[in-house]
């Protein structure tokens, strides 16, 4: 919303300067977006005036001029057709900036002659668009400032246009006397009143307005009137001046005065050319199909159920959102038709949206304009045009009635300050009120018909605290809600995530925040991309569905940094995927990629490409890191983007799933431009299970001084015989003995044979009562030996 | 014997490896030794001699003895410094290497604000990104076809045919969560609620991603005087300055009344900005007393109960706290601008140790 210092004056009385002004307004909910003030943008520029204009020794269009000015007689030579002896300019001195032109002004030789300044165009100083020649001014002393001349001469040229923002619920301040009621209220000035006006008709409209039955709740109340006889030219300058500052272009005095209402008086209004209508006027509901060309010149096609309003010829209007064309007023429109009606929010806020029109009306009437003012701006209106245009009035027609707005709160003065804790006295909280245009029955305020936001106690809440000024409240401790020190507060689960995000970052993986959204052909790889992740409305392909799983969007950021040049990687990310459409249809997950060697080029030889080995490793330190029961299984079935034979889950039970990690499929990789070699991890941070409390004390730990005894055995087994199962068959030979069993050799082929492998293991015997013999040793050995080579069919290596 | 002595002790001194020390040990003391022939003598003397002799020979005996200890502990001893001269190693040379691995700033400055509000006792609450429109708007009295719904560019949920609820949506906001935390937890409440939200826009400054997070304090008489001192608390914890200034100036969310955005203050010196200095203020965040019709739709008696909520920008917090530049770059997992401006695992932000990483 955009008006000017004067126009903000015409409705307010008031002393105080723009920014007095700017700093109340953003204080009171209307934030000032800019202010521009061409008074500022001019000073420095000063009134001259040519002495001697000679033609240029070297051009013929341009001329040498001596020009007087308050710092002597400069040489500025000027292309201008009017550059001439005698008239009285505005000159731009060296180092001056231009706006008009975005350039600063330097000394300069033009063909060989010395030039110091320019004399400006209106456009050049962003007057205006005139740019037929340099300024002429008719009065002015040479060194007289040209703002001050002009503040003095043609105050529309140096008024300041504010710019604020309007927050939905205040449509009234969508009118200069909006705002100029709220910095009355504020104290800034004083309101002036309103003129009442009523024009008296003088004959019967020949044009009459309905409104159908089905139509009612969508448009109550149908005004309008002829005016006849009228002149339809330029409106007057300071009409077109307003509307030119807050970027309007006029068109003509009917069309300016129905403009300067919508910002005026937040009351926007419709003029058909009356010769154009035929027969009556009547809101009523599309059947659907029909079509218009609006004043936009743009053809629109109505869906059954819009609220438009036709004549006998066919739909001529979009009710509250634009006219049309064919029956809009020309330079040749005699007789007038203006039109004050109301219009449901919710109607044309569906309307202006299916059809995709942004008018000054429909954004007025999708907020609400003032049900009680329909009738008094028309009056206005009617007298406005009479003024400007001539003619005269026919009586006003009417359908539909005034909607009922009356409605009052219960003003608590106690419960305002209490909300806001600041002192307001109740006095006080009555008299903004008023001055907001409140009326106050004992403790009841009556709202006024321009406010429909207001709808509650709590919103003469808003008004006192607003206008009372919020800049003003003073903080207030908060008492804790637990004397003395604070309780921790986070969740298990909030700890969990938190620990695995430390976690993987301490591995040396770098975390990364990805989109949750993904394209399509990367969901679908992953096991996702079905209709009910899908957005309705996606900013592009690229995010078109909820991602199913982190690894594609880690996966293309790894293609990302590989095309900058970093092919060894260690991403993660943790955070949500997507299941389903509906509500918790999410599960929280860390991933981890890495993609490449395990480290740069080294002088110890220890770089080597990543492998399975290292992404299980990191999944089982972000398990432990989270408290997941250490004994667990590993099943091989895993999601088709892993390699199938390298890949597993490590789970409790085939159906409890607490990791999977492995090897990317050569497939995903190169559909995702990622040159591998690339393994991962994903941990499912909700599915361990939450270890049962016990408080803090740990359990007693047993330490036995008995020595333990390591034994090495050698199995060859066949290739595909897993080496967990080797363990776990050595480890149930004795289990009171055996403390532990870890493999530390695998030796595949060679003098074994095809197919064949070597897996040696180690077992870590720990005597409970005393020292063990030779002899027990060798029976625990030959157990082991006869539970490995019955489990696996495999044999001691010899 | 002195003769004897002086022999040895420079036989001794002059070994120059253990087998020459060896072999005056034996010539000394061994079975056959001069000495240990000299002591088999003392039987043969008489009392008086051996009265005499017997400490002097005992004495030369042990000091020999010394003298070979100190000498063969002397040979080891540069035995093993040659053997360490020829050890040299290029120190120079880079250790193995080990990754680093960083915290994306996102997370710390959630976790950061996490341990500030939680000693105010604020609890982390949390709930779905696909969000009904009911939560999302009609429960913080958004009600269809208002305005201030086109204001928020949602993302829409796709539906299938057929299914005429209306659609879901990708939460706009963290505000859904006071609702969902209200009707879980009722009041007296004190929450925060961060995480991901989502807005159709994209350019400069506006990535269809980001974060907020969101507080919501329900009590007997909690004020917008409490709302000030809280956020005015938490600004000079998280950016470690104290006395750093706020001002609330009104503005309009459906969801609070009366409502307020909040600046602070800060200023610009050669084009870099100063945060908690001057007399400039920044808008970071829009608050305000949470509206009656909220606390209604969350089961919450607004006539009982009142309180504050607010609302602001995580990954704003994290530009300014830490002057990253670009939005769009938080998304982009680019290994520079991780590394650059990531934190080390082991910056765990804490109260006593301090939140700025």
């Amino acid at each position: 919303m955009k008006f000017t210092l004067s126009w903000l004056k015409d409705h307010l009385d008031t002393d105080a300067s723009v920014n007095e002004i700017a700093e109340a307004l953003t204080d009171l909910g209307l934030e000032v977006e800019e202010i521009v003030n061409p008074a500022e943008t001019l000073a420095g520029f000063t009134i001259g005036r040519v002495v001697k204009a000679e033609k240029h020794p070297d051009a013929d269009r341009l001329r040498v001029c001596q020009v007087q000015t308050d710092e002597g007689v400069k040489q500025i030579i000027c292309g201008a057709p009017n550059a001439r002896e005698g008239i009285t300019v505005v000159v731009c001195k060296p180092g001056q900036y231009i706006p008009g032109i975005d350039t600063t002004i330097q000394v300069g030789r033009i063909r060989g002659v010395e030039s110091h300044g320019m004399m400006a165009s209106e456009r050049e100083l962003e007057l205006s668009d005139e740019h037929d020649g340099i300024i002429e001014l008719p009065s002015g002393e040479v060194g007289e400032s040209f703002a001050a001349w002009l503040a003095e001469h043609e105050p529309a040229k140096v008024d300041p246009v504010i710019e604020i923002a309007i927050t939905p619920n205040r449509p009234d301040a969508l009118g200069v006397r909006g705002i100029a009621r709220d910095l009355a209220a504020r104290g800034l000035g004083k309101l002036k009143p309103l003129e009442e006006v009523t024009v008296d008709g003088r004959f019967e409209s020949p044009v009459k307005v309905g409104i159908n039955d089905d139509t009612r709740d969508g448009c109550p109340l149908f005004m309008g009137r002829l005016i006849r006889g009228v002149k339809n030219g330029p409106s007057p300058q300071w009409l077109q001046d307003r509307l030119r500052a807050i970027g309007l272009r006029p068109i003509s005095a009917l069309v300016d005065i129905t403009n300067f209402f919508t910002y005026d008086l937040n009351r926007p209004l419709h003029v058909f050319d009356a010769a154009k209508v035929r027969g009556d006027l009547r809101a009523h509901r599309a059947r659907g199909g029909e079509r218009l060309v609006g004043l936009d010149e743009k053809e629109y096609e109505f869906a059954p159920g819009m609220i438009v309003i036709s004549d006998d010829a066919g739909v001529q209007s979009i009710g509250g959102i634009m006219g049309g064309l064919p029956t809009g007023v020309t330079e040749e429109t005699t007789d007038v038709f203006l039109e004050a009606a109301l219009w449901d929010p919710i109607e044309i806020a569906k309307t202006g949206r299916a059809l995709k029109i942004s008018s000054d009306a429909r954004y007025r009437f999708e907020r609400g304009v003032d049900p009680a003012f329909n009738a008094p701006g028309l009056e206005l209106a009617t007298r406005m045009i009479l003024d400007l245009c001539g003619g005269e009035a026919s009586e006003v027609v009417q359908a539909g009635e005034e909607p009922e707005w009356r409605r009052a709160y219960r003003l608590d003065t106690d419960r305002v300050q209490s909300l806001v804790g600041m002192e307001i006295p109740a006095k006080e909280q009555r008299r903004t009120l008023e001055a907001l245009g409140f009326r106050l029955e004992g403790d009841m305020a009556h709202v006024p018909s321009w406010r429909p936001d207001v709808q509650g106690e709590a919103d003469l809440v808003e008004e006192v605290a607003r206008v009372a000024s919020l800049t003003k409240l003073e903080g207030k401790p908060l008492a804790r809600p637990h004397e003395g020190v604070a309780r921790p507060i986070l969740t298990p689960m909030q700890k969990r995530e938190m620990r695995a995000r430390r976690q993987a970052a301490g591995l040396g993986y770098n975390e990364c925040v990805t989109y949750s959204f993904i394209d399509r052909a990367s969901a679908e790889m992953f096991g996702g991309g079905e209709d009910a992740t899908m957005l309705e409305n996606p900013i592009s392909s690229e995010m078109s569905h909820m991602r199913p799983d982190l690894l594609p969007g880690l996966l293309q950021a790894a293609a990302r940094n590989q095309a900058r040049g970093f092919m060894d990687l260690a991403l993660f990310e943790v955070g949500p995927v997507f299941t389903g459409g509906e509500p918790g249809d999410e599960q929280q997950h860390i991933t981890g990629l890495l993609v490449g060697a395990a480290g740069p080029r080294d002088p110890h030889g220890s770089r080597r490409a990543v492998d399975i080995y290292d992404a299980k490793a990191d999944a089982e330190a972000v398990l432990a890191a989270i408290g997941a029961p250490a004994k667990s299984q590993i099943l091989r079935d895993v999601p088709g983007w892993w390699h199938p034979g390298r890949a597993g889950r490590i789970c409790l039970g085939p159906k409890k799933t607490l990791a999977v990690f492995g090897e990317i499929h050569p497939k995903i990789l190169k559909a995702m431009d990622v040159k591998g070699p690339a393994v991962g991890f994903t941990v499912y941070l909700e599915e361990p299970p939450l270890p049962r409390r016990k408080g803090a004390t740990r359990a007693a730990l047993k330490l036995s001084d008995l020595q333990a005894v390591e034994r090495d055995f050698a199995f060859v087994v066949d290739r595909d015989v897993e080496a967990l199962k080797l363990v776990n068959a050595a480890a149930g030979a004795d289990k009171a003995l055996i403390e532990s069993v870890r493999v530390f050799d695998e030796f595949i082929g060679g003098s074994l044979g095809e197919g064949r492998k070597s897996l040696a293991i180690t077992v870590r015997l720990q005597p409970r009562e005393k020292t063990l013999t030779e002899e027990e040793i060798e029976a625990v050995s030959r157990k082991i030996i006869e539970k490995v080579t019955k489990a696996t069919g495999g044999t001691l290596r010899g | 014997m002195e003769e004897l002595r002086q022999k040895y002790l420079e036989a001794i001194a002059g070994a120059a490896d253990e087998a020459a020390l060896e072999a005056v040990r034996v010539q000394a003391l061994g079975k056959k030794g001069e000495i240990s022939l000299k002591m088999r003598e003392l039987g043969r003397m008489s009392p008086e001699e051996r009265k005499v002799a017997g400490p002097a020979l005992n004495a030369l005996k042990n000091e020999i003895n010394s003298a070979i200890a100190a000498r063969r502990a002397a040979l080891e001893d540069a035995a093993l410094e040659e053997r360490l001269r020829g050890e040299w190693l290029d120190v120079t040379l880079p250790g193995r290497p080990r990754p680093r691995g960083t915290v994306h700033p996102v997370s710390q400055v959630t976790e950061e604000i996490t341990a500030i509000f939680a000693d105010l006792g604020f609890k982390v609450a949390e709930g779905p990104q696909i969000e009904t429109d009911w939560y999302n708007f009609d429960a913080l009295n958004i009600p269809p076809h208002h305005p201030a719904r086109q204001e928020f560019d949602t993302f829409y949920m796709h539906r299938a045919p057929g299914d005429d609820r209306p659609p879901h949506v990708l939460r706009t906001h963290t505000s859904p969560v006071q609702i969902r935390a209200m009707e879980k937890e009722g009041a007296p409440i004190r929450v925060i609620a961060p995480g991901r939200v989502y807005r159709s826009d994209y350019d400069q400054t506006h990535t269809p991603m980001f974060h907020q997070v969101e507080g919501l304090a329900i009590d007997r008489d909690i004020s917008m005087a409490n709302l000030k001192w809280v956020l005015e608390e938490f600004f000079a914890a998280f950016f470690g300055i104290d006395g750093i200034k706020t001002r609330f100036r009104a503005s309009h969310f459906p969801f609070t009344e009366p409502s307020a955005e909040v600046d602070i203050q800060c200023s610009w010196v050669d084009g870099q900005l100063r945060i908690g200095e001057g007399e400039g203020w920044m808008e970071v965040l829009g608050s305000g007393m949470v509206h009656p019709k909220v606390l209604e739709a969350a089961g919450v008696d607004p006539s009982q109960w009142q309180g504050f909520a607010f609302g602001m920008g995580i990954d704003r917090l994290a530009m300014l706290k830490y002057g990253i530049p670009d939005l769009r770059a938080f998304f982009d997992s680019d290994l520079r601008w991780l590394r650059h401006y990531g934190f080390a695992a082991l910056d765990v932000p804490t109260l006593h140790g301090g939140v700025s990483g």
